[in-house]
């Protein structure tokens, strides 16, 4: 339909204004929103033409770029605010590179011979995704099986439709017993993303999650702010006809992966765009994730970073103010003015509108004041306050309060 | 910028620091200071009627977001203020609509997400400071603690143990590899699966320090450390041999208040965690939490400023006392909680009165944000995880040619893979044939024997025989 001249710079948006009647957009339709940062608004001949085209224009503007909320949801964690606010809650936290770990749980081999392609599936459809979020952080991806792997929680039988069921509220409890056996932590020191894909043993066949209303969830799969999700696969029933056990069950990966990008989506923070009326939003592109998405997060990013170095830098002199000898070695002084530099570009660039320069100018910072405030040799324990060093009342009384005062 | 956004965190007025932030920001976007304006129009009816729907439960909790859709809530603070004037008339027509079950379930969500905690990952860090064997409650209680946290949920890996560990494998421990924690040796907390993180002579002030405050050197590994975030519920439980402002760390050096309370407000400063549980069991444990002034603590103490807080069960088999008072009840009390349970702080608090315990207990809530009757057990014991359904899926295009030919390459790659053999390890031939070493040449014993005879008869020929009784 619209070809793309060339390609835009990140935190930029490109609308074009049709005429009224053009048949570029359907006729009910008032603007379009496309997938690689480009809009079209339709025009209007009115005597406040400018206006009204202009709200519109502002419209899909605020769908495709920075928004309040999104600010807010960035620096949830220092405003003193409603912080259980699910939204702000569950996204990830601004880091230099993600681990995302696909796991197989089998509880039944004896019964259920899975098996997934998961290098292919991770090569078609997450690597593509990841590679789109790459300048979001360095991404590492691993995969594994594990057997006898049980979930905490003894589904219940539904006699109506001869089937279990989890309900909502013990969906809390699944997680833990299998957490201890899925050895993410000691991967790598970047947080880390579970996505779990569990094949229900023979005896609990077919399995759904109930949501609070009793209905099954049509994607049988749920998901843990700050840690991953679980989907539940239940092998079809036609497999069973040969009777010889185990059978051999090909995990269709193409289902999988749709529920666990979106999880991946959600958990990211990139949440469904919310689209102005009488606006057409562009069908989804092969990678899961429109460019002016990005553009979103990176903004977000950049502010919680910012945000993060300023504060950390401030405690930082804060607890150099409290104790007046503390040693600050070369090393720590040179990532202090790396960070003050780095916060400084960062806003400039932020300002002048050069996103991509300034979030990794913002993630230097966050390195760098993580960096000082984090060194070993600070241990305020080392230094001793001067309210600790002076407690001899009886034998300085004059010098103890000149050398307190200061 | 350094400054203004330092201005951030101390002005309440969250509007203007909004507007701020995209002024400077995002020059082009002008229209941020009206957000609402922009929903008003031919499309504004739907957004009034949206909110409205919610706005029985947003009179009631006077909460400053207002949900949008099952389970997702939207953060409109300003636009729900300004939308409560502007709609105040609309309000009661839609009212009788409306009220029905849908506002109802709604206000049942929002009560729920009201009160409960914001926390998405628990971390426990569990400090004996004593050592020595007549010190075995110190670590029963240790032991036992540990054990209830990893009973209710939290892992291995979340748990930072720090013990003296010199219980187990004692010489005087009667029954090795065990540490009992009731009499009659009911009940072994030792086992075969505890993690100790910080053992033996590890266990000092500058560690438990570093610990807090994340200042570790690089070289650590990674059960070692703390890496709690800012939606963390941390519970610390010391106990050990205290004073009056002081524990004790394995009988060589203190902590003091002060120090604990700094190091609190250094995990503050880096939002290492949301809501912290302190528990302390030694004598004179309330003095250990009076200094503390960050937010978000509560703390609670076996005894007050003045009191000793007691041993409770001797065993005469093992010899020593097994368990302190506070502890055991604490425990007891604990037995009864399982992952679902509903019980709160306020029970906690009740546990072990002056007639159980002889000392008094005290627990200190002021810096705590929440109603401690509103704050579950499992929030810090446990580690129940918020959980939400997901609802959308994207679509994907299915590649089917791509996914047959991988399928036949597994097949193929599986026949062809190679035997495994071991790699070649130890020359063991080698080993055998070897010639023994030559050992280092010693004169014979008898020699040197009777070497010294001969140094001591010439000693005793020369100076006499009467020294020999003061040498015999």
């Amino acid at each position: 339909m619209l070809d793309e001249p060339q390609e835009q710079a990140e935190g930029s948006l490109t609308v074009y204004v049709i005429s009224e009647h053009s048949s570029l957009l359907p006729q009910d339709m008032m603007s379009y929103i496309g997938p690689k940062r480009t809009a079209v608004v339709r025009g209007i001949m009115h005597r406040e033409a400018f206006n009204i085209i202009g709200r519109r224009i502002v419209q899909v503007a605020q769908a495709m770029s920075l928004t309040e909320d999104v600010l807010a949801a960035a620096l949830a964690d220092h405003l003193p605010e409603d912080k259980w606010s699910a939204e702000k809650r569950r996204p990830l936290k601004s880091s230099l590179g993600y681990e995302i770990t696909f796991s197989l749980l089998n509880p039944d081999p004896k019964s259920h011979d899975v098996h997934w392609d998961i290098e292919g599936a991770v090569r078609r459809y997450v690597q593509p995704f990841l590679n789109a979020l790459s300048a979001a952080g360095n991404f590492s991806v691993d995969s594994q099986i594990l057997y006898y792997a049980m979930l905490g929680v003894n589904p219940r039988f539904d006699s109506a439709s001869s089937s279990y069921y989890l309900d909502m509220h013990s969906l809390p409890h699944v997680i833990n017993p299998v957490e201890s056996r899925l050895g993410s932590s000691a991967a790598s020191l970047y947080p880390v993303l579970n996505f779990l894909l569990y094949v229900p043993e023979l005896a609990h066949s077919p399995l759904y999650i109930q949501d609070k209303d009793g209905a099954p969830v049509a994607t049988n799969a749920f998901h843990s702010p700050r840690w991953g999700g679980i989907m539940v696969y239940n092998v079809d029933s036609k497999t069973y006809n040969a009777s010889v056990l185990p059978v051999r069950v090909e995990v269709d990966m193409v289902r999988v992966m749709e529920v666990f990008l979106a999880q991946l989506r959600l958990l990211f923070g990139i949440a469904q765009p919310q689209v102005p009326p009488k606006c057409l939003l562009s069908g989804p592109t092969s990678e899961g994730l429109m460019t002016w998405e990005l553009d979103r997060l990176l903004w977000a990013r950049s502010v919680e970073n910012l945000a993060t170095a300023t504060t950390t830098l401030t405690s930082l002199a804060q607890l150099l103010g409290k104790i007046s000898n503390i040693v600050i070695k070369d090393d720590v002084a040179s990532e202090v003015y790396k960070a003050v530099a780095a916060v400084q570009k960062s806003a400039e660039e932020l300002a002048s509108g050069h996103l991509a320069s300034a979030f990794v100018a913002s993630q230097e910072a966050v390195t760098s004041s993580e960096l000082a405030f984090f060194d070993p040799s600070l241990l305020h324990l080392l230094y001793f306050p001067d309210d600790q060093k002076f407690d001899c009342l009886f034998f300085c009384p004059i010098s103890q309060h000149s050398t307190l005062v200061h | 910028m350094l400054y203004l956004f330092y201005n951030l965190q101390t002005e309440n007025a969250v509007k203007n620091k909004k507007v701020n932030i995209l002024r400077l920001l995002c020059p082009g976007l002008s229209s941020s200071t009206k957000p609402q304006s922009s929903k008003a129009g031919p499309e504004g009816h739907l957004e009034e009627a949206r909110m409205v729907s919610q706005k029985p439960a947003a009179l009631l909790y006077g909460s400053a977001s207002a949900p949008s859709g099952a389970g997702s809530l939207k953060p409109v603070n300003m636009a729900v203020t300004d939308s409560l004037s502007r709609a105040a008339t609309v309000l009661a027509a839609v009212l009788l609509l409306s009220f029905g079950s849908v506002a109802a379930s709604h206000i049942e969500d929002q009560a729920e997400q009201f009160f409960r905690s914001g926390h998405t990952n628990n971390w426990a860090v569990l400090v004996c400071t004593s050592r020595f064997w007549f010190n075995y409650r110190h670590v029963a209680n240790t032991l036992s603690v540990y054990r209830s946290v990893k009973r209710l949920g939290i892992p291995d890996s979340h748990i930072v143990l720090m013990l003296a560990d010199d219980m187990a494998c004692n010489p005087r421990n009667p029954k090795p590899a065990t540490v009992f924690s009731h009499k009659n040796m009911e009940l072994n907390v030792y086992g075969d699966d505890v993690e100790v993180d910080y053992r033996s002579y590890e266990v000092t002030v500058e560690n438990f320090l570093r610990v807090l405050t994340g200042r570790i050197p690089p070289s650590t590994p990674r059960s070692k450390r703390l890496l709690s975030d800012d939606r963390s519920n941390i519970l610390i439980y010391m106990t050990g041999h205290g004073g009056n402002g002081f524990l004790k760390f394995q009988d060589s050096e203190e902590i003091t208040n002060i120090e604990l309370a700094d190091a609190f407000e250094q995990m503050w400063q880096k939002r290492r965690y949301n809501e912290l549980l302190f528990i302390i069991d030694t004598c004179q444990g309330a003095s250990m939490y009076e200094r503390f002034y960050s937010p978000n603590i509560m703390a609670l103490a076996s005894s007050q400023v003045g009191e000793d807080s007691l041993s409770h069960q001797p065993d005469p088999a093992i010899g020593v006392h097994l368990m302190d008072r506070y502890t055991f009840y604490v425990l007891e009390f604990l037995e009864e909680i399982n992952p679902a349970s509903q019980t709160n702080m306020n029970d906690l608090f009740q546990v072990c009165p002056k007639s159980l315990c002889v000392s008094t207990p005290g627990h200190r809530t002021d810096l705590f944000q929440r109603d401690p009757k509103n704050v579950l057990i499992t929030d810090f014991f446990g580690s129940v995880r918020k959980v939400e359904i997901t609802t959308e899926t994207i679509k994907l295009q299915q590649d089917s040619e791509i996914m047959e030919s991988s399928y036949k390459e597994d097949q193929m790659d599986e026949k062809l893979m190679e035997p495994l053999k071991y790699a070649e390890q130890l020359p063991v031939a080698q080993i055998i044939h070897q010639k023994p070493k030559l050992k280092d040449w010693h004169p014979p014993g008898g020699f040197i024997l009777g070497l010294w005879a001969l140094i001591i008869m010439v000693f005793f020929k020369t100076y006499g025989i009467k020294h020999m009784k003061f040498i015999f």
